[in-house]
């Protein structure tokens, strides 16, 4: 899955390499200034991935998390072990939070490596129009693979409930996956304006803040919040439901 | 080891009131047809399942409340093994291991090896599961079992889908966990397998636990029989009569079968079942030496040396004769009925 997630910026860079000039304003948002700066290859890759492929396979991890191991019969013997229900449900969240943190980290990754290598690399225009460093530009492609990563651990929160709540991988994996675009296009529709605040997948796309000077935290603290939550409740109903769940399978 | 214990599905009874009591160093037969609760009941024992009433005790210790402290003590194999196919046997092994916060990781490697090896593994260890057969897997559930020294034993159909070797080492391992000073839980529907490693046993029917103790005590509670090769079938019934013996004539359908070339078709053959014993004396010690647990019959008479006796005095020809203990088998099947069906 990481692979597939690292062939995401690497096809940007290849098209946009191999076409001709990308019309400024078209395409996703960074599109148009990759071919001057190789480094833009990553910000785009995510901004991409964010509607749908990264909490894909998010939601695979997640939902695979309980009910992968309920589907094969090894939760059982986790168990027996024993394992311990919160313990393992501690260290199935975990394990979904470091792919989590690794997800966006390889796009990003990917995306400056492959942009460096086909096109140039120099200073950054930001959003605000102060020009930073290539290095500097490098901490603020990490940040926003970290804003990513926070955005994702409420979805992951989520991922770990549904799967104890099933035996079937496939069907947690789907369900935390449709849950995700059912809350975007909630948060689409102007008419919900008062739920939108409350939606986990609220402030997934609002990280062109972290391309402002100074660097604006305040989306990257509600998010924060709001991710907070998801896990507390989230991580509260898996637990409370693991830990009386009559193990079957 | 159990009171009362009582598990519900929706409004179906999976265990209903089942009072179990294992021996500390048993072997314990937990027998049953398919669908009668062993499984389940396990689960329970192990934490798997909430019961729905009724309390346990493993290892004289209350569960589930204890049951952190005692599942490192317990190895199990429950409704078959389950494993990784993308890990080799040992990975899988270690894995499993890992889970036990009890367990040392420094000599993991090392139990791992040495249960492989006591179900003859080693040369499959790093092989992916993926590719075991039936049996190796089912090897290596008991391997699983086998990690660290466990006090109990609870091995669910232990001896599924394995060979006859296996079964045999299956068996001596039985005997040999045992003969260490665990207790082995075995619960099966192979009743030959349980009459040749168990001690005690428990027999389950429809969630209910129908019978259990030693081996001896559950094959006595059912009654002995004589069998009687005769070609005057008539006359021998009438003599039995006679000695309060209820006669049947070929209960099977069966000719005698046995008997001489001349003979054969012509004689039949006839079951009675002998009284249960009242008193536990044997009365001739020649008669009661060939079984060991046969008893004379409270009216003298129908002691199986006296029938005989009966039956050549009234002229009937008798060319075979025998008393049968009933076997676990037919004890199994009074028990939990006949027929092909699922009970529900």
């Amino acid at each position: 899955m990481l692979c597939a997630l690292a062939a995401i910026p690497i096809l940007i860079a290849v098209a946009v390499r191999l076409s001709s000039a990308v019309p400024a304003g078209r395409g996703p948002a960074f599109l148009d200034r990759i071919t001057q700066n190789g480094l833009f290859v990553g910000v785009t890759a995510m901004v991409v991935s964010v509607p749908l492929f990264l909490p894909l396979t998010v939601g695979v991890v997640a939902g695979d998390t309980i009910a992968g191991e309920a589907g094969q019969g090894t939760l059982r013997y986790l168990l027996v072990a024993p394992a311990g229900r919160i313990r393992l449900l501690l260290v199935k969240y975990a394990g979904a939070a470091v792919f989590v943190v690794v997800g966006p980290l390889v796009v990003a990754l990917t995306g400056a490596g492959i942009g460096a290598a086909l096109f140039r690399v120099g200073p950054v225009t930001l959003l605000s129009g102060d020009t930073i460093g290539t290095g500097e530009a490098m901490v603020r492609l990490l940040l926003i693979a970290a804003y990513l990563a926070v955005s994702l651990l409420g979805l992951s929160a989520i991922g770990l409930f549904i799967s104890t709540l099933t035996d079937v991988p496939v069907g947690a994996m789907a369900a935390t996956v449709v849950l995700s675009v059912v809350a975007q296009v909630l948060d689409a529709l102007p008419q919900l304006e008062w739920l939108h605040p409350w939606l986990f997948s609220h402030y997934w796309l609002d990280f062109g803040d972290l391309l402002r000077q100074p660097v604006s935290w305040d989306s990257f603290a509600a998010n924060v919040l709001l991710q907070g939550g998801y896990i507390a409740v989230f991580g509260a109903l898996a637990y409370g439901r693991f830990i009386t769940k009559d193990v079957l399978s | 080891m159990t009171r009362g214990l009582t598990k519900r599905f929706g409004h179906q009874l999976a265990v209903d009131g089942v009072d179990l009591a294992v021996p500390k160093g048993a072997v314990f037969g937990f027998l049953g047809p398919n669908g009668s609760g062993k499984t389940t009941t396990i689960r329970l024992l192990l934490g798997l399942a909430a019961a729905s009433s009724g309390s346990m005790r493993v290892l004289g210790e209350e569960m589930p409340r204890k049951l952190s402290d005692v599942l490192p003590r317990v190895g199990a194999l429950v409704e078959g093994p389950a494993f990784y196919p993308f890990l080799s046997g040992a990975a899988n092994l270690r894995r499993i291991d890992a889970a036990d916060p009890y367990a040392s990781a420094g000599t993991r490697r090392a139990r791992v090896q040495s249960a492989l090896e006591r179900v003859g593994l080693t040369h499959a260890a790093d092989k992916l599961v993926r590719a075991y057969s039936l049996g190796m897997k089912q090897r290596l559930g008991i391997a699983n079992a086998l990690l660290a020294p466990r006090e109990l034993l609870v091995l669910d159909e232990p001896t599924n889908g394995l060979d006859p070797q296996g079964t045999r080492e299956v068996r001596s391992l039985v005997r040999s966990l045992s003969a260490d000073g665990a207790t082995v839980f075995v619960s099966s529907h192979l009743l030959a397998e349980v009459e040749q490693i168990c001690t005690h046993a428990a027999i389950m029917s429809a969630g209910r636990l129908v019978a259990q103790g030693t081996l001896a005590e559950l094959r006595q509670a059912g009654q002995a029989r004589i069998r009687v090769l005769t070609p005057d079938p008539g006359p021998a019934a009438q003599v039995l009569a006679r000695l309060g013996l209820t006669a049947t004539l070929n209960p099977d359908g069966a000719t005698g079968g046995t008997s001489a070339g001349a003979h054969a078709g012509t004689d039949a053959v006839l079951f009675a079942p002998l009284p249960a014993a009242p008193s536990t004396v044997p009365r001739e010690t020649a008669g009661a030496a060939k079984t060991g647990e046969q008893q004379a019959a409270a009216p003298g008479a129908a002691a199986p040396e006296a029938v005989v006796a009966a039956l050549v005095a009234a002229g009937v020809r008798v060319r075979g004769f025998a008393t049968e203990q009933v076997s676990l088998e037919d004890r199994f099947v009074a028990l939990t009925g006949e027929g092909f069906d699922v009970v529900q």
